[in-house]
């Protein structure tokens, strides 16, 4: 890509005394793009964010906000704005007062006329009128998301950033917010920068995602190059679910390898040129979903002992083992699926097939 | 913000004029009062000395042991008094008041005396028991007794009664958030487990309350150790405290090195206090879920 | 009400009596202060104002209460605004000694007040300060710190950190930022701070003992005047001292409530 990104870490860290939050980092996010910062807490995420903010100093590296170096800069001298996660209304200040507050300061002096005006485009954008005089207080948690939205977008920023923006709602609410974020992105035309560690929503609104892991960057991609070709266990395991087990290199032919893994079953995968020729111990990666029952004779199959079975609507997850496998497999079944089998009663032996192009294989020793 | 070379001016700027007001109209003004204990009296004068002699006189004058004594025991009777009053007067705002604007309207009134000068609500009880007083006429008038009796005033119970009046508050205070802190459903537990309403007070209600009762008799104990205005207004001729005996320095007797002795020994004993009573605190404290 | 035991009713009783303990002399001191009597019996001799009368003609006693208020007033101004940038910096840095500071802040407050007087009286007459209403104004200011710093302190931890950095990332200078957020959330804590020091200012004595010279605040005019014997005058201008009180008190509950934040 020629065009300058709109926002640029090099070689960014971050540590506090000994501990490292962030270790150099380099990242690009391009005009218009929704990017979502995803990992488990303390994988410094949240961090990134607030140091493309201007909440926190860079320890060393360089952050750009078009083109320019923005790393001494505070936050109220960067073109981008932030939804808090806990939202940091003004308790206050009305809504209206919330919103005009970003318009009214002294860097941004607004006149009264636009101010209000501007106020009330914001308010329709989000999808919330009539409550402008309520005070934070008296608002629902999704009406204060809105508020925090609309105070963020009014400033009209180059880059939105949003710190788990839906992290507070309850399950059905998020959907919904889900749906506005995604349409608020795309009106708006604006960078999106969210940090969140829920993967369905990291999945479902982004157009790329930042794995992280323990202050790195683990992979970057689109939801489906992440859940399709995972670069490691640990991005395998945290978008879906991956059955990891180890295994050893026995047999190879072009880019399809054979595996033994625990018990001597043999498993083939076509995913060979993922490890390095010379690899011997590796790791295999299986979705749940990938295991299909199937009759004994076909190739690439597994035996596995039913342990226990959860119902969960219209698919039924079940723990598994199998002989010479210290730890358990799951696979998730259509119901229409369980019919075909005899029986998922805890004890059944049950035969699984695997597709070779669905075995994912990970250079590495030990299982993560 | 932990202080850097870019954070520094910016708390310089904030911080210098408590810093230099704090360091030299407090932590000085305490120095020198300290260091003036050790000073020896030439009557009427006073020369700057290093010598424990007026430590030794403290110690060894039972004029002075007495007092010191005197005030500790009046002290100690004065925060169990304030102790059995204010203990069931929390207990019955936080658990039997139902309503929350009753409970603290009920609250905001025993809060409310603290903002009445100190001086006439001491002066009161002068009124109240004196010979002349509101007590005794009220006695006679009802037939109970025949004449006034002066035994209500000038003693170290006039002294007790009017001290216990004055700091109650500061024992319920504490008292009241620690009660109002113990979560309703710990006692619907208890009760839930088959244990009755005195055997969840005690085995419940009590240990989880020590903080508060810890707090509140400290306050309650170091205050009225250095209260000088009852034993003046109430005491008799045996109600000098050791408040008293350091005016008597600083006036009649004039003895400031004695006087600062005296009152550096006072702000050990009361420094030694808060420092066992936030030891007491610590270990007895749990974390409440 | 549920029914109650019958250890709760004793407890309700007991409850109200001690209320009733706590309320009971400051009627006595209002009822007596109408009463036509030079002594403080019953049953009442009758209404009267004359001790009003006498309050209000006691020259030496308007001036003590004239130098209360001013001293209350100037040890009030001067505590609030040492506190609160004391406050301010407490709160907002790390630095060596602050646990240090913070307790000697509170120290007097913990301490007998006639140990801090004695530790002023020493200072002052070492660097030659005389005693005098601008030393008790200094003094109080010194004494009531603790007052200001620990409420606005509480208050100021209570303050939402994102709130503070919403601000910023709304384009708002520091300076902006401590004007439209952190003051509206902190004033609650200074209003109430400045009406707790005033009332113990208007009321010290120990300190005050100490320090003042020949002009006498109005509490240390009555203490003298007690030691010497009761006159209902006394009465008179405790009750109109009570019910100040009271005002202030209403004041202050009533101006808290509208300003928090809902």
């Amino acid at each position: 890509m020629t065009s300058t990104p709109i926002v640029a870490l090099e070689r960014v860290a971050k540590t506090y005394g000994v501990f490292t939050a962030l270790h150099p980092t380099d990242l690009q996010v391009e005009e218009g793009e929704f990017v979502t910062l995803l990992g488990p807490s303390g994988c410094g995420k949240t961090t990134t964010l607030r140091l493309i903010g201007g909440f926190e100093a860079a320890s060393a590296g360089r952050v750009r906000i078009e083109g320019e170096d923005v790393t001494e800069r505070p936050p109220y001298r960067r073109p981008v704005n932030t939804v808090f996660q806990d939202y940091a209304l003004f308790p206050h200040m009305s809504v209206a007062e919330n919103i005009a507050y970003g318009l009214s300061v002294k860097s941004n002096n607004i006149p009264k006329v636009e101010r209000q005006s501007r106020v009330s485009e914001a308010l329709a954008m989000v999808g919330l009128d009539g409550l402008t005089h309520r005070r934070p207080g008296e608002l629902s948690g999704g009406q204060r998301q809105r508020v925090a939205m609309a105070r963020a977008i009014v400033r009209r920023p180059r880059v939105l950033l949003l710190d788990e923006p839906l992290s507070a709602l309850d399950v059905k609410l998020r959907e919904g917010m889900q749906v506005e974020l995604k349409r608020l992105h795309r009106e708006l035309g604006i960078t999106f920068i969210m940090v969140t560690h829920d993967q369905t929503e990291a999945l479902a609104l982004s157009d790329r995602i930042v794995v992280m892991n323990a202050g790195r960057i683990a992979q970057i991609g689109s939801p489906s190059e992440l859940y399709d070709n995972p670069a490691t266990p640990y991005v395998a395991d945290f978008i879906g679910a991956t059955n990891l087990l180890d295994g050893q290199v026995i047999g190879r032919d072009g880019d399809e390898i054979a595996l033994r893994i625990g018990g001597g079953t043999i498993i083939r995968s076509r995913r060979g040129t993922a490890i390095p020729a010379n690899a011997k111990n590796v790791i295999l990666g299986m979705r749940p979903e990938r295991l299909l029952p199937s009759a004994p004779d076909v190739a690439n199959t597994l035996v596995l002992t039913v342990k226990e079975n959860l119902f969960h609507g219209d698919r039924l997850r079940l723990e598994l083992t199998a002989e010479g496998i210290d730890r358990s497999i799951f696979t998730e079944l259509p119901r229409t699926a369980v019919a075909a089998v005899s029986s998922v009663d805890p004890g059944s032996r049950l035969v699984f097939h695997i597709d070779p192009a669905d075995v994912m294989v990970f250079a590495g020793e030990k299982n993560p | 913000m932990t202080l850097t070379r870019r954070t520094f001016p910016g708390f310089a700027a904030l911080f210098s004029m408590p810093f230099a007001w704090v360091l030299l109209l407090l932590v000085v003004p305490y120095g020198i009062m300290i260091s003036v204990g050790f000073w020896t009296r030439q009557f009427p004068l006073f020369y700057p000395d290093f010598q424990f002699g007026n430590y030794a006189q403290i110690f060894s004058d039972p004029q002075y042991t007495t007092v010191i004594l005197r005030t500790l025991k009046i002290a100690a009777l004065v925060t169990l008094g304030a102790l059995a009053l204010g203990f069931p007067l929390a207990y019955f705002l936080v658990f039997t008041v139902r309503s929350a604007a009753l409970r603290n309207l009920l609250y905001m009134s025993v809060v409310v005396p603290l903002w009445v000068s100190y001086l006439l609500r001491a002066y009161t009880w002068k009124i109240i028991l004196g010979t002349d007083g509101a007590l005794n006429s009220l006695l006679v008038s009802t037939g109970i007794v025949s004449a006034p009796l002066d035994i209500f005033l000038y003693n170290q119970t006039a002294m007790v009664i009017t001290l216990v009046y004055i700091f109650v508050p500061f024992m319920v205070m504490p008292l009241f958030t620690v009660l109002d802190n113990i979560p309703r459903r710990l006692i619907e537990a208890s009760e839930d487990l088959g244990v009755g309403p005195f055997m969840t007070f005690w085995k419940v209600i009590v240990p989880l309350s020590l903080g508060g009762v810890i707090a509140g008799s400290t306050m309650t104990f170091c205050l009225a150790f250095g209260d000088f205005v009852a034993p003046v207004l109430v005491g008799g001729p045996d109600g000098t405290m050791v408040a008293n005996l350091l005016q008597t320095q600083f006036g009649a007797a004039l003895n400031w090195p004695l006087g600062s002795a005296l009152a550096t020994l006072v702000l050990v004993i009361v420094l030694v206090l808060l420092q066992i009573s936030s030891r007491l605190d610590t270990a007895g404290r749990v974390e409440l879920t | 009400m549920h029914a109650l035991k019958w250890w709760q009713r004793g407890m309700v009783g007991f409850s109200i009596a001690v209320l009733a303990f706590l309320y009971l002399p400051i009627v006595m001191l209002v009822l007596f202060s109408f009463n036509d009597s030079k002594v403080t019996s019953f049953p009442l001799a009758g209404f009267t104002l004359h001790w009003y009368e006498a309050f209000l003609a006691n020259e030496q006693m308007l001036r003590a209460l004239r130098n209360s208020l001013v001293v209350a007033v100037c040890a009030t101004a001067l505590s609030v605004v040492v506190g609160v940038t004391a406050a301010i910096a407490l709160d907002r840095y790390e630095f060596p000694g602050k646990r240090l500071f913070q307790n000697a802040i509170l120290l007097p407050l913990s301490l007998p007040g006639i140990v801090t007087g004695i530790a002023m009286l020493n200072f002052y007459k070492q660097i030659g300060i005389p005693q005098s209403l601008t030393a008790v104004v200094i003094g109080h200011a010194t004494a009531l710190l603790g007052v200001v710093v620990s409420q606005v302190m509480a208050r100021l931890a209570k303050i939402n950190r994102r709130q503070l950095e919403a601000s910023a990332d709304l384009g708002a200078t520091p300076v902006e930022t401590f004007r439209r957020v952190t003051l509206p959330t902190i004033r609650s804590s200074i209003i109430g701070s400045a009406l707790l020091c005033f009332t113990l200012s208007f009321d010290e004595i120990p300190v005050t003992y100490f320090l003042t010279g020949r002009e006498v605040t109005l509490p240390i005019y009555i203490y003298s005047t007690l030691r010497r014997g009761i006159t209902p005058e006394i009465n008179a201008v405790g009750t109109v001292i009570v019910a100040a009180s009271f005002v202030l008190i209403i004041l202050s509950v009533t101006l808290l409530r509208e300003r928090r934040p809902t």
